[in-house]
């Protein structure tokens, strides 16, 4: 006889059984992509779920009609015209229509000019505009090692927010109630999003997405040589991994062989894009980004004072290529890549 | 048969009055505690719970592990700036630290791996009371020391991984965190950082010996399970006087496999896997980073590592002329 006992303990397993499954489980069918040689496992999976979201969060405005030349250019019909003087003029009113779309869909032109004033450099939010679109145009020009032909635009970050999603600041420094015990050890052991909820050093952006801390920690020789890199060195370059891989969606296959990650010869193409990419970050955080700082009003600035930077998910949002890797910068050539 | 031999739990326990235990020698402490009996343990084990015998070594080692316990604990509720709603729900998160590298083996600032150390010494002190607790408790009661031995095999492999590597690698950094997800990441960092541990043959043996172990566990628990209806599970007595439980679980394997254990062997092979797991283990922790630096370009050198073609293979971008760093 099975007894009572073991039916409600079989019957409670059985519930948190389907509860484990429904949440830790995706549903199937899975798509796996190759990504390397066979046998190595080396593969991107993707749940219909998680395919059908992307696609959702990941569609195009539509773009601005195309417009017939002035054959002015936009410096000569309008004032104080610093970037895009040489656009057309006509261009030049469909991109700042575009613009507002993408940046301040809400709150419209005046969220970057005057008023009655348009030529004016106030508010502020000209200023730092003026000098996103010196950036993106940078970009799309100089670092094509890492955004090839598709390019990007104000939206591939902006998705219609006046401050991109996923942006980050510098750790609010330990309180002084933890000054004898309970130290941070740069921002680790704690659940952060930062890192995908790894328990690894929770700001691997400040060394490595704005300063330009070595991020390779493998040893190249069999045998210990010269001092190598310390395991919380490791840590950090591993928490800085777990940031891409959260925000590009992947996993690790997706540009190593997990049997040697230093290595070069399986999957590297994707591998040398993100190294491009990390270099192209740090750019963008150091050349634009920081020396607008003093532009900002107080409540734009993070708790040490520091601006909004960015990291990988800025601009990829959890998509291996940004908006899915449409190219949405062939509608506004003129503009962003003259 | 039926149902009643199908059993994973103890289906009949046997009450007597509250067995105190024979005498101790000269010098023990009593035991302490009045024997009672618990239904729900006696499902998984003997329903009498108690007397202990508590000794001077037990007192011991209880008070540095409850001070090593406060330390580590007290240091993770501090890090949440004393919120106890965070610590239940950062626990698995939150951690001690060992010395940033910077300190070498010197003694750090107490809040920067000071309170690591101190953690790390009453542990120490209280496992390593402990052991001798369990050896001279097996010695008064006339037995063999086999399980203090096993019990030192783990020691062993704690000492290599937060004591004996760490001084001849010349870094408290090189230590394992406290935490239970620090200690994971930690344990994946150390693999990175040493070119895939998996490639370092003495964690291959302690693989074998980890898995070995389960694979025995099973044969042996179920193969005296199989047989308890002909009183199998009075092993001991079968050593030497087989009785016909014994002979049909010999029978089935000699008939499934051509070879099978004895009554005692079966322990031998149990214990030796069981204590060579860590043995290999820690063998193989303390040749990392100390004689070899990268274990897979190790295996590549002694040809163990397969070599795969290249596969969308790319030039090392930072070797190329003038790259940026």
């Amino acid at each position: 006889m099975i007894g009572f006992g073991l039916k409600v303990t079989g019957a409670v397993a059985a519930v948190a059984a389907v509860f484990f499954v429904a949440l830790a489980f995706g549903f199937p069918p899975v798509a796996a992509t190759q990504g390397g040689l066979r046998g190595t496992g080396m593969a991107q999976v993707a749940f219909p779920a998680d395919v059908a979201r992307l696609r959702a969060a990941n569609v195009l405005p539509e773009a601005q009609p195309s417009i017939e030349a002035s054959g002015e250019k936009s410096s000569a019909v309008y004032e104080n015209v610093k970037v895009l003087g040489d656009l057309d003029s006509n261009e030049f009113v469909r991109f700042m229509t575009a613009i507002t779309e993408w940046v301040a869909p809400q709150q419209g032109c005046a969220y970057c000019h005057e008023e009655g004033n348009l030529a004016s450099d106030k508010p502020y939010q000209k200023i730092v505009a003026r000098r996103m679109i010196q950036m993106t145009i940078d970009l799309n020009t100089k670092w094509k090692s890492h955004v090839a032909d598709t390019g990007v635009t104000c939206y591939t970050c902006h998705r219609g927010n006046p401050v991109p999603a996923n942006i980050w600041f510098k750790p609010e420094p330990a309180s002084r109630m933890a000054t004898y015990a309970g130290s941070r050890a740069g921002e680790q052991n704690r659940a952060n999003p930062a890192v995908a909820f790894s328990s690894l050093p929770g700001d691997p952006f400040s060394a490595y997405l704005h300063g330009a801390a070595p991020i390779r920690v493998q040893p190249t020789a069999a045998l210990p040589g010269a001092a190598g890199a310390s395991i919380h060195a490791t840590e950090g370059t591993y928490a800085l991994m777990m940031h891409m891989s959260d925000a590009l969606g992947v996993n690790c296959t997706s540009c190593h062989n997990t049997q040697a990650f230093a290595g070069w010869q399986q999957a590297g193409q994707t591998r040398a894009v993100a190294w491009h990419g990390i270099r192209m970050a740090r750019e963008l955080n150091t050349t634009y980004i920081e020396p607008l700082t003093s532009q900002f009003p107080p409540h734009r600035l993070g708790p040490t004072g520091d601006v909004a930077k960015v990291n990988c998910a800025t601009c990829h949002q959890g998509a291996n290529k940004p908006l899915l890797g449409q190219k949405m910068l062939e509608d506004y050539l003129a503009a962003l890549r003259p | 048969m039926g149902i009643e031999y199908q059993n994973i739990f103890t289906r009949v326990q046997a009450r007597a009055h509250p067995h105190d235990g024979i005498a101790l020698p000269a010098g023990n402490w009593s035991r302490s505690g009045k024997p009672f009996f618990a239904h729900l343990m006696g499902i998984v084990g003997n329903a009498q719970i108690g007397p202990i015998y508590l000794g001077p070594l037990g007192v011991a080692s209880l008070a540095c592990g409850f001070i090593a316990f406060e330390i580590i604990g007290l240091n993770m509720l501090a890090s949440v700036n004393w919120d106890p709603i965070q610590f239940v729900r950062q626990l698995f998160w939150l951690g001690l630290e060992p010395p940033a590298p910077k300190y070498g083996l010197r003694l750090p600032p107490l809040n920067e791996g000071g309170w690591w150390l101190m953690a790390g010494f009453f542990l120490t002190a209280s496992i390593l009371l402990w052991w001798v607790r369990m050896y001279r408790r097996a010695r008064q009661l006339g037995l063999g020391t086999h399980v203090a031995w096993a019990f030192a095999a783990a020691i062993w492999l704690y000492l290599v991984l937060g004591f004996i590597r760490p001084v001849l690698m010349g870094s408290w950094s090189e230590a394992v965190p406290f935490g239970i997800f620090p200690h994971l990441d930690w344990t994946a960092a150390f693999s990175l950082r040493y070119g895939n541990l998996f490639y370092n043959p003495f964690h291959m043996l302690s693989i074998v010996f980890l898995y070995g172990s389960t694979l025995l566990f099973a044969m042996h628990g179920a193969t005296i399970l199989a047989v308890s209806r002909f009183g199998g599970e009075r092993e001991i007595e079968q050593i030497i006087d087989r009785g016909t439980a014994s002979e049909r679980a010999a029978l089935f394997w000699r008939w499934t496999m051509g070879f099978n254990a004895t009554m005692e062997s079966i322990h031998r092979w149990a214990w030796w896997f069981a204590v060579l797991c860590p043995l290999t283990g820690g063998i193989g922790i303390l040749l990392t980073g100390t004689v070899v630096d990268n274990w897979y370009l190790w295996a590549v050198k002694h040809h163990v590592a397969p070599a795969y073609p290249p596969y969308l293979p790319a030039v090392d971008p930072a070797n190329l002329p003038g790259a940026v760093r």
